[in-house]
């Protein structure tokens, strides 16, 4: 059984790292827990692959510890971790059979032939793999192969945790939901701990209790697909997560008015009062297309936008509208209207969140 | 599985041993290393001790060479140099082999681009058999057609030039090339071609713009193979020709002469018949690495 | 790859084949046509039919010629396979020592062959040669002209030299193939170097050494240059292999019958055996699959 723990960990490919950009993974501190199902999110080239590489001792992060149930694992190869890994295109030994392949690792440690027999039959079993045994691994199909990989992984006894690393990517789409229940399954019965890169959020939230979001080398946000939905960290959160993703209003004060572009916002004391304490002159205000109200007839409070073209998705649609100069995004359900021409819109002020400086600071809500 | 996972104090215990064992392995993976590149350093050495040896005799005077072995040359000397390059009989010869292997490597790669093409891309009527009969001529033996040759080449009154040269290493240049490029267009998706043709390219201009460049490294690779077997290749050279094209190889013959064979001379036209032959794979290093699998890993 | 079937490919294909049926069909005709007449001067020929071949199989010249051969070809393939494979495998990947190393393994062969054995009876002779002078001061009577076991290993040897490269670089080709992805997952398996090779890199060579195997097979079956320079084809005929038998008889002495007869002979040995073992190593990777099914 695994915690695995990233202690101000830091990773550069390069020899003399001079500015924080020289780096793939930015100092972090990081725990994952035993037994959970974790996803690390990113765009591609956010350094997750690389983190994923250091956990499993692929690379040894040029500072920082990882440590294991509190012991530090740096200088550990990966052969010596009890970590299994399941890469973006399946590794699978050609010339063998599936049963072969999902015997190597055993075999690999000379484990006695009975057993072996035993665990293989347990994970093709589980895998559903069990009439494909005798075939050779070369002839499979992709998501199959990408079983017989991840059995590789599930047959050892000692593993703790199995990371993913995009594991997805080559499988049909059709085949992708089966193959992520499959997942879940089996993280419920080993209770080992999983780690899941993926940049695909619906994957994310599907298979993950909790998500880490990496943005630019570093863990920007760590909670359930909820908590980054509702009250995404950063402005890049905000961004990635959700469909379309958060609306950002630059806004600074003036004459004790919150403006947006040239519109003065309707916003709530809470909101007003903070910001025009904000120090810095990277004051943004966030909000999802969902929880933007839009009335397609002038309402008290309402802010008059204009209406630039709508997409109809079938169960609700999406309004593109600007404010002030800036460009929203509204989610309407199919019950409501859809405005056109001029719509007036308000923002619920526990919706509302408040970003200095790219992060969230929390509003006081009187 | 709970019962297969170790207890607390042993896994303890096994990763205490386990990073033991990193340790060891890793100074032993170091000495391992270190007997990687010995063993690599005595490959080189192997490869170019006879190398050194012929170089060392092109600076050395005939009297020291029959003198007595010494391993550099104690009177070093250029004079066997001078000679080749100053004198026609000898200078000739580089000039007519490298007049040759330039013809037959234009003439090779110009008719076997398109017909590595259609074998790659169309079925026609034989083309299993055809393409198998291209590959036997890679196995004919030169000494089969050695007289054939002599005797067609003599009656269309080609014979001593450079094109009947050219032409004749045509025999398994041309497959060669034919089978080799087939594997690298194999390897690009045909909706290329078919994206091109939507788009309105006329065959030769698809050809020449979009398809030629996808496949430059192995055309790299290809001219690489033609230049190397149409260069070190004597038998059917030296039978074609007598005087005006003959090639640097059988020049090298009239080494031989009454008093004995002339050691410096004939080490210095070796080694200067090594010079192209770096000086090529000096420009295809890059792609050798990966193109010399011929597209069919 | 799914082809399209269109005949007009066959336009593709003409310049080529013109070409190639000039420099190879024609030829081979001519040879075929001497095989079956005894040729006295240009207006003076008989038609003799199978006499020729009957006379060149019962050679036993020629038998034994046949034999050197294929113990000459089997003994280098045993060496320079095994030994390019270990090269690939050393063979450094990155750096500037990867490009110094391709090209100096290279170098090999791009000499001319002629010039191959020249470099070698250089090499070997025991009076200025480093190789021949060192055996003999450390008191092994080596000696090229006289000794047929000398003469033997020497031309292995020589042609290890030659043509291991070949094999090496095929190998390190298809090294290079293999996704990063495998060694990880092999380390992570906890595979030994040996399981690393045997079920990772060994499988990703098959296709490369196929052909390595092939084209070594077939130019050390016509080997002509590096011999007949290196040793002459001695001592007696201790060296003299297929090539420099048939020269000699159709140039050396212009027995056009019996040479043009040799000839076929020798070009059909060489097409079985590749016949043979390329139709092996089909059936193996069919029999992969039939057991699939």
């Amino acid at each position: 059984m695994a915690e695995i723990t990233l202690k101000s960990l830091a990773h550069t490919y390069l020899s003399d790292p001079r500015s924080p950009e020289d780096y793939a993974i930015r100092e972090m501190d990081h725990v994952w827990h035993q037994g959970g199902a974790y996803a690390l999110l990113g765009p591609s080239g956010c350094g997750k692959s690389t983190l994923l590489n250091i956990i499993s001792g692929l690379l040894e992060p040029s500072s920082g510890e990882v440590l294991f149930d509190g012991e530090v694992v740096n200088a550990l190869p990966p052969e010596a971790r009890n970590i299994a890994q399941v890469f973006q295109f399946p590794v699978i030994y050609d010339t063998m059979t599936v049963y072969d392949n999902l015997a190597f690792p055993l075999r690999n440690v000379k484990t006695p032939e009975a057993r072996v027999h035993e665990r293989v039959m347990e994970v093709a079993e589980v895998l559903e793999l069990t009439a494909q045994l005798k075939r050779k691994a070369k002839n499979l199909t992709a998501d199959e192969k990408q079983k017989v990989s991840m059995g590789r992984g599930l047959v050892r006894e000692d593993v703790s945790a199995i990371l993913f690393d995009e594991p997805l990517t080559v499988i049909d789409p059709q085949l992708k939901w089966k193959l992520r229940r499959k997942l879940k399954e089996i993280h419920q019965r080993f209770e080992i701990t999983m780690v899941y890169v993926t940049h695909d959020q619906l994957e994310a939230s599907t298979f993950a209790d909790k998500i880490a979001v990496m943005y630019e080398g570093q863990v920007v946000q760590f909670g359930t697909p909820r908590e980054l939905f509702e009250r995404p960290n950063h402005t890049f959160v905000g961004y990635f997560i959700g469909s379309p993703g958060m609306n950002f209003l630059e806004v600074v004060t003036q004459d004790g008015r919150v403006m947006a572009g040239d519109t003065e916002l309707a916003v709530g004391q809470g909101v007003h009062d903070a910001v025009a304490q904000a120090r810095s002159t990277n004051v943004k205000l966030g909000i999802r297309p969902e929880f933007i109200e839009v009335h397609a007839e002038a309402v008290e409070d309402g802010m008059q936008a204009h209406v630039d073209h709508a997409q109809d998705l079938g169960t609700y649609s999406i309004v593109y509208l600007t404010l002030g100069g800036i460009p929203l995004k509204a989610r309407i359900e199919e019950d409501q209207p859809t405005p056109t021409g001029k719509a007036w819109l308000r923002f619920p002020d526990e919706r509302i969140g408040l970003y200095i400086d790219e992060f969230r600071v929390e509003i006081d809500h009187e | 599985m709970s019962d297969s996972l170790p207890t607390t104090p042993d896994a303890v215990r096994q990763r205490a041993a386990a990073a033991d064992n990193r340790r060891r392995r890793s100074a032993r993976s170091a000495s391992r290393q270190w007997r990687r590149r010995g063993l690599m350093a005595a490959y080189i050495v192997f490869v170019l001790l006879p190398i050194y040896w012929l170089l060392n005799m092109s600076f050395q005077s005939n009297t020291e060479i029959l003198g007595g072995l010494t391993l550099w040359p104690e009177d070093f000397t250029t004079e066997h140099y001078a000679k080749i390059l100053t004198e026609p009989s000898w200078y000739m010869g580089y000039v007519n082999s490298i007049t040759y292997v330039l013809m037959n490597m234009l003439i090779s790669i110009s008719v076997a681009l398109p017909a590595a093409y259609a074998f790659s891309r169309y079925q026609f009527i034989g083309d299993k058999h055809l393409f198998f009969w291209l590959l036997t001529n890679l196995m004919a033996p030169p000494a089969v057609f050695l007289l054939p040759y002599f005797q067609l080449y003599y009656t269309v009154g080609l014979f001593d030039t450079h094109v009947a040269v050219a032409l004749a290493h045509c025999l398994f240049n041309i497959p060669l090339a034919v089978w080799i490029l087939e594997g690298f267009m194999s390897g690009v998706p045909k909706e290329i071609d078919e994206t091109a043709f939507i788009d309105g390219y006329s065959f030769p201009r698809f050809f020449v713009k979009i398809f030629i460049p996808m496949i430059s490294s192995g055309i790299g690779v290809t001219l690489f193979f033609l230049f190397m077997f149409s260069w070190v290749e004597l038998l059917l050279a030296s039978t074609l020709t007598s005087t005006n094209a003959q090639p640097i190889a059988s020049v090298m013959t009239q080494t031989k002469g009454a008093s004995g064979i002339d050691w410096g001379a004939l080490a210095a036209a070796g080694t200067l018949t090594i010079l192209p032959g770096i000086v090529v794979v000096y420009f295809v290093r890059n792609h050798i690495a990966k193109g010399f699998a011929l597209g069919r890993t | 790859m799914n082809k399209v079937y269109n005949n007009r490919a066959w336009w593709l294909i003409l310049p080529m084949l013109l070409l190639v049926a000039f420099s190879a069909v024609i030829p081979l005709m001519t040879v075929v046509n001497y095989s079956v007449q005894d040729v006295f001067d240009a207006n003076t020929r008989f038609f003799t039919g199978t006499e020729w071949f009957e006379v060149m199989l019962n050679d036993p010249a020629l038998q034994a010629a046949v034999l050197r051969q294929f113990a000459f070809s089997l003994t280098v393939l045993a060496i320079e396979v095994p030994l390019g494979i270990g090269i690939a495998l050393i063979m450094p990947k990155k750096g500037w020592q990867a490009s110094a190393v391709l090209i100096l393994v290279t170098m090999p062969l791009l000499i001319p062959w002629n010039v191959v054995g020249s470099i070698w009876q250089i090499f070997t002779r025991g009076d200025i040669g480093l190789m021949g002078w060192s055996l003999r001061e450390l008191g092994y009577g080596y000696n090229i002209t006289s000794s047929p076991v000398d003469a033997w290993a020497t031309i292995i040897l020589m042609d290890v030299w030659h043509w291991t490269p070949l094999i090496a670089l095929l190998c390190f080709s298809g090294l290079r193939s293999i996704p990063d992805a495998y060694y990880q997952a092999a380390r992570i398996d906890r595979a030994s170097k040996w399981a690393v090779f045997r079920y990772i890199q060994l499988p990703k060579l098959t296709n490369v050494l196929v052909i390595g195997v092939l084209l070594r097979f077939m130019h050390s079956f016509m080997i002509y240059a590096e011999p007949f320079v290196l040793t002459g084809g001695g001592p007696g005929s201790s060296t003299t292999f297929l090539s420099q038998s048939l020269t000699t008889m159709a140039i050396g002495q212009q027995d056009l019958g019996p040479s043009a007869a040799f000839s076929l002979i020798y070009f059909l040995i060489i097409l079985l055996v590749t016949w043979v073992f390329y139709t092996a190593i089909m059936n193996m990777q069919k029999d992969d699959k039939i057991q699939e099914a």
